[in-house]
């Protein structure tokens, strides 16, 4: 089919190029100031435009290169690490004693996933009722005053929090449960002030992602006789399902990450233990402490750091490709 | 609102289902309804017939949609409207301070100018209302039913367990049509229920009509008057928020006594 089709169209082709080369001599015979170059339609070069797209690119391009820089460093400081001490016990290892040589992380990631388990089951919830409550339910007043405040929570200095945590949520806590049973550093109380600053995060994307699910959908709901709360968490939250998913993740990896809050209020020792009511000092707390104290570079103390900064990368890396997956394959895409 | 009470209450408007001699499912009287200081819908008088099609037309900004959206206090999920008048479901003034608007949607279905299914399944889609709405039945039945009155069972069968947004827009609408008469309402508001759709579906929906006519009583906007023409008993024609004429379907395009009546349908203006 191919080769019975080709001749006659490259032969419309040929006589193509000829008619347009005979238009062009007699265009130039006709209009002889195109010629001369001030009046064409050739490419010209705008200096000003190539400079600032390279500006633009270089912008772009530090965020990438500083990213692989951060990546290169953590390995090549980790795998000295890792060449005295296995992955295998690395990872599995319950005690994080470097006096001894004991380097398992499982105790510094286990107060990591408490702290930030806590952080969200207070943020989440909270989040989206508050974004409910804004896109669903408040007037216009009511959420041009609250959006604002929340916005300052987020921007509150996170050791303001930390030292709010120590000083203020433990003591209460302390009334509360018992001088014995809740320790002055614990994982609880450093959840659930990080649960406070990862709200506004997460009741602002989620406000969004509920915000953007069309009116129509509202009104198909309500045209069925739907309430106000059916309509809002039967219909609206479901189809936001990809946001909200995205806002928690995001959320996780933020609490992964946060370090004033726990280094202060979690505790400043290594603790394998589930009980949120006991010290325990997470990743981020325990390379603020070893970091900030005089550390000997080239020790083993000093590369243990990079391998813990190492996993906390891989694990906020992770999450985020998660949320990014999810929003994905989740996303609804209304006309 | 209640949830408990929601469900609990055989409310006035199903005991005044039962009970209504009216020749009307639906009537305005002195309805008027204005966004600020414009007033969209002038002292509208208009009863709409039992188990009969009634087309509302006119020019954009007509009236024509609001007059619709107040049948089912749609209009009071937007700010800013104010309704004046009243709107009588089988005798019971939907307005009435202790009438539930709530209620009065689960009564009087709407379906919209855009398809717009729930992000759920095809089977979803038509079981929520029922669920919502107390149904104790057996809701397998019901979709199946729901469907088949809107001739989109064939179709859909064995997807029903895939998402409403892989069907065509055609079968989106007919699918909103079938979610809307799964709650068994006694009125049909239909907003354009064409304009986004190609001919054929368009084709299709009408012809529904007139099954659907058999169990429900249907008011319908259309900017298109041959549709109007086609589907309807009754005509209305509204210009600038008045009812200029109102009457048989025939009469009206055949012999309209309004000069703007005539004007209108042999395509002067709008």
């Amino acid at each position: 089919m191919f080769s019975a089709t080709r001749a006659p169209y490259s032969a419309i082709l040929a006589a193509g190029q000829i008619k347009a080369s005979q238009m062009k001599q007699e265009h130039s015979a006709l209009y002889p100031e195109e010629e001369s170059g001030i009046l064409t339609f050739t490419k010209r070069s705008r200096p000003v435009e190539t400079l600032i797209q390279a500006f633009l690119f270089f912008c772009a391009s530090v965020s990438i290169f500083t990213t692989l820089g951060i990546i290169i460093v953590l390995g090549v400081e980790s795998s000295a690490f890792f060449r005295e001490v296995s992955l295998l016990e690395f990872l599995t290892g319950t005690t994080w004693q470097p006096t001894i040589g004991m380097f398992g992380i499982l105790p510094l990631l286990n107060a990591t996933l408490m702290t930030s388990l806590v952080a969200m089951l207070v943020a989440l919830p909270l989040g989206l009722g508050v974004a409910i409550y804004l896109a669903e339910y408040a007037s216009e007043r009511i959420r041009e005053t609250l959006k604002p405040i929340l916005e300052v929570l987020a921007g509150v200095p996170t050791v303001v929090y930390g030292y709010f945590a120590l000083t203020v949520v433990t003591p209460f806590l302390r009334s509360i449960l018992g001088q014995d049973t809740i320790e002055v550093y614990n994982t609880l109380s450093a959840g659930l002030v990080m649960g406070v600053l990862i709200l506004p995060l997460i009741s602002s994307m989620c406000e969004d992602a509920l915000s953007s699910v069309p009116r129509s959908l509202r009104e198909a709901a309500y045209a069925m006789g739907a309430t106000k709360l059916e309509t809002s968490v039967k219909i609206i939250v479901p189809a936001a399902f990809s946001g909200i998913a995205a806002a928690f993740i995001l959320g996780l990896s933020r609490a992964v990450g946060e370090t004033m809050i726990v280094a202060l209020a979690a505790g400043a020792g290594p603790n394998f233990t589930l009980n949120p009511l006991k010290a325990a000092e997470t990743m981020t707390g325990h390379i603020v402490r070893i970091s900030g104290g005089d550390i000997s570079y080239d020790s083993m103390d000093y590369r243990s750091l990079f391998a813990i900064a190492l996993v906390l990368f891989i694990v906020t890396l992770l999450l985020n490709a998660m949320s990014r997956r999810i929003v994905k394959k989740y996303r609804e895409v209304y006309e | 609102m209640n949830l408990l009470t929601k469900r609990s209450e055989t409310t006035r408007l199903e005991a005044a289902i039962h009970a209504s001699e009216s020749e009307y499912a639906l009537e305005a009287k002195n309805l008027s309804i204005s966004y600020g200081d414009f007033k969209a819908v002038k002292n509208l008088n208009m009863g709409f017939e039992r188990k009969k099609v009634t087309a509302l037309i006119g020019p954009s900004g007509c009236g024509k949609s609001t007059a619709l959206r107040a049948f089912n206090r749609m209009n009071e999920l937007i700010g800013g409207v104010h309704t004046e008048g009243e709107v009588l479901f089988h005798g019971v003034n939907i307005y009435d301070p202790d009438v539930d608007a709530v209620q009065v949607r689960r009564w009087i279905g709407m379906v919209f100018q855009k398809p717009n299914p729930f992000s759920k399944s095809i089977y979803e889609n038509i079981a929520w209302g029922a669920r919502i709405n107390g149904y104790r039945g057996d809701f397998d039945e019901l979709v199946e039913n729901s469907l088949k009155q809107v001739a989109l069972w064939d179709e859909v069968k064995d997807k029903l367990k895939d998402s409403a947004y892989a069907l065509s827009g055609g079968q989106q609408q007919r699918l909103c049509i079938a979610r809307a008469v799964a709650l068994k309402p006694e009125i049909l508001l239909m907003d354009e229920p064409t304009s986004a759709l190609d001919p054929i579906s368009t084709a299709k929906i009408e012809s529904l009509l007139d099954e659907l006519k058999k169990r429900y009583t249907i008011i319908i906007v259309t900017h298109n008057m041959q549709q109007a023409g086609r589907v309807s008993d009754k005509t209305g024609f509204l210009l600038l928020g008045d009812l200029v004429e109102y009457t048989e379907t025939k009469t009206l395009f055949l012999n309209p006594i309004d000069e703007r009546t005539e004007n209108y349908i042999s395509g002067r203006f709008g």
